[in-house]
């Protein structure tokens, strides 16, 4: 159950995958979900760096998107990052922008 | 562990393509007898149920309006209805559910639906999407209703009605048009054939559903009639990063999912000796299957996506842009 909404369950996003038959996942063990959990962090601040925000762990639970200037939203799975971070930097976050890909080109190198 | 969900399959088409006579034929097969069916109508005196010739309490009508729209909480309630009688041996137990949209219906708000709803979504899972297509009226349908496209893009598989109505010149025209639109889901021509019933309605996905998927774009596929719909396949070389590529999949559907009107494709993962097959629809993306073995010879990750007024060339770069996130 959802502490901050009391609603059971929540959503479930596809990436996250629950434990079915058949379905991928990487979440079938603890030390698993938490190691996916932190990469998962990690590569999506370094495309959420282009918009100034950042994303954080709260509680191994939820996570929290913050922005520079200290707005701050918590969300209980990434299915939710985008549409939240769009709404906190006031801007649309586009993967097919040419700024965007080309700012991750140059990283790569 | 068995699969514990029941599979919900769609079956939609435009009006007047045959779906209810589809319909009648597939639960006319005695191995279709544990199959529970919800029909939708658009009118105010629902007669598509008559017309299976099979009245029993697990086909539930639901009348006035369109399950895409106007009653998409009434679907949820008539199938939350049909599992708690199940459960309560009030019903027939049923193995798979079919649902009968109406011929204007959107695929994607009714497939959401399953996804959505906290309590269908530990019950049921999503099945085959079965859409019909008319012979005689398909081209025509094709240039003025964008409902029309939107029912072939999502197709797991495709039946074309009514082939013995018209004149194969007719037909090639049309399947060409359908293959621009959905370049790989099996088509049956049902004047012509008896209909596998469990072909259309068993839907697990393995690895055969990609062997059709092309390696590469072979040909332009842009629509002459709706120019801005085209599919194209996106091959990428390197094994993919599950992780990277969830949250590109994830940035683009939030995007642009009103324009992607199917993705579909069977990925090499980094670190993964089998392959994954993913498979979405609009915002909605399904839980990806671990496949058992690739399809064929070929170890590239191979993603069709089927779109509206996007460029392929973006979406390659973006893709793979990403792609090389966990490296650096």
């Amino acid at each position: 159950m959802c502490s901050l909404c009391g609603v059971l369950g929540g959503n479930e996003y596809w990436a996250d995958a629950v434990a079915r038959p058949g379905v991928y996942t990487r979440n079938a063990s603890l030390i698993e979900r938490r190691r996916e959990r932190v990469n998962r962090m990690r590569i999506a601040n370094r495309v959420l760096a282009q918009f100034g925000m950042t994303l954080s762990d709260w509680q191994g639970t939820s996570f929290l998107l913050s922005t520079r200037t200290g707005k701050t939203e918590i969300m209980p799975d990434l299915g939710h990052l985008w549409p939240v971070a769009e709404r906190l930097a006031g801007r649309v976050c586009d993967p097919l922008a040419l700024p965007v890909i080309e700012r991750l080109e140059q990283r790569h190198g | 562990m068995a699969d514990t969900f029941t599979p919900v399959n769609l079956l939609t088409g435009f009006l007047g393509s045959g779906k209810t006579t589809v319909l009648g034929r597939l639960l006319a097969n005695p191995a279709l007898s544990g199959t529970a069916v919800l029909i939708n109508e658009f009118g105010e005196v629902g007669l598509d149920h008559h017309l299976i010739e099979r009245i029993d309490e697990t086909v539930v009508l639901l009348r006035s309006g369109c399950l895409c729209c106007t009653i998409r909480g009434e679907l949820a309630r008539a199938i939350r209805d049909l599992h708690s009688r199940r459960e309560r041996c009030l019903v027939p137990a049923f193995e798979r559910l079919v649902v009968e949209s109406t011929g204007l219906a959107d695929p994607f708000p009714i497939l959401a639906t399953l996804k959505a709803d906290p309590v269908l979504r530990h019950h049921f899972r999503a099945g085959a999407v079965i859409t019909t297509v008319d012979a005689v009226n398909g081209l025509s349908q094709l240039e003025r209703h964008a409902e029309w496209i939107r029912q072939v893009a999502v197709a797991d598989r495709l039946v074309l009605t009514k082939t013995d109505l018209t004149d194969e010149i007719t037909v090639a025209d049309l399947l060409t048009q359908i293959r621009r639109i959905n370049p790989d889901a099996p088509l049956i021509r049902a004047a012509e054939n008896d209909l596998d019933a469990n072909g259309l309605l068993n839907h697990v996905r393995t690895a055969s559903d990609f062997r059709s998927l092309p390696a590469c774009d072979d040909a332009p596929r842009s629509n002459q009639h709706g120019e801005r719909i085209r599919s194209f396949v996106v091959t990428v070389d390197e094994p993919i990063d599950w992780t990277a590529f969830g949250v590109w999949l994830t940035m683009l559907l939030n995007r642009h999912g009103d324009k992607v009107l199917r993705v579909k494709g069977i990925l090499n993962l980094a670190g993964e000796p089998a392959p994954v097959a993913i498979h979405g629809v609009r915002h909605l993306v399904h839980n990806p299957v671990h496949m058992a073995a690739w399809p064929d010879e070929d170890r590239r990750s191979r993603i069709v996506f089927i779109v509206d007024g996007i460029d392929p060339d973006l979406v390659r770069r973006s893709l793979t842009a990403f792609n090389q996130l966990n490296g650096v």
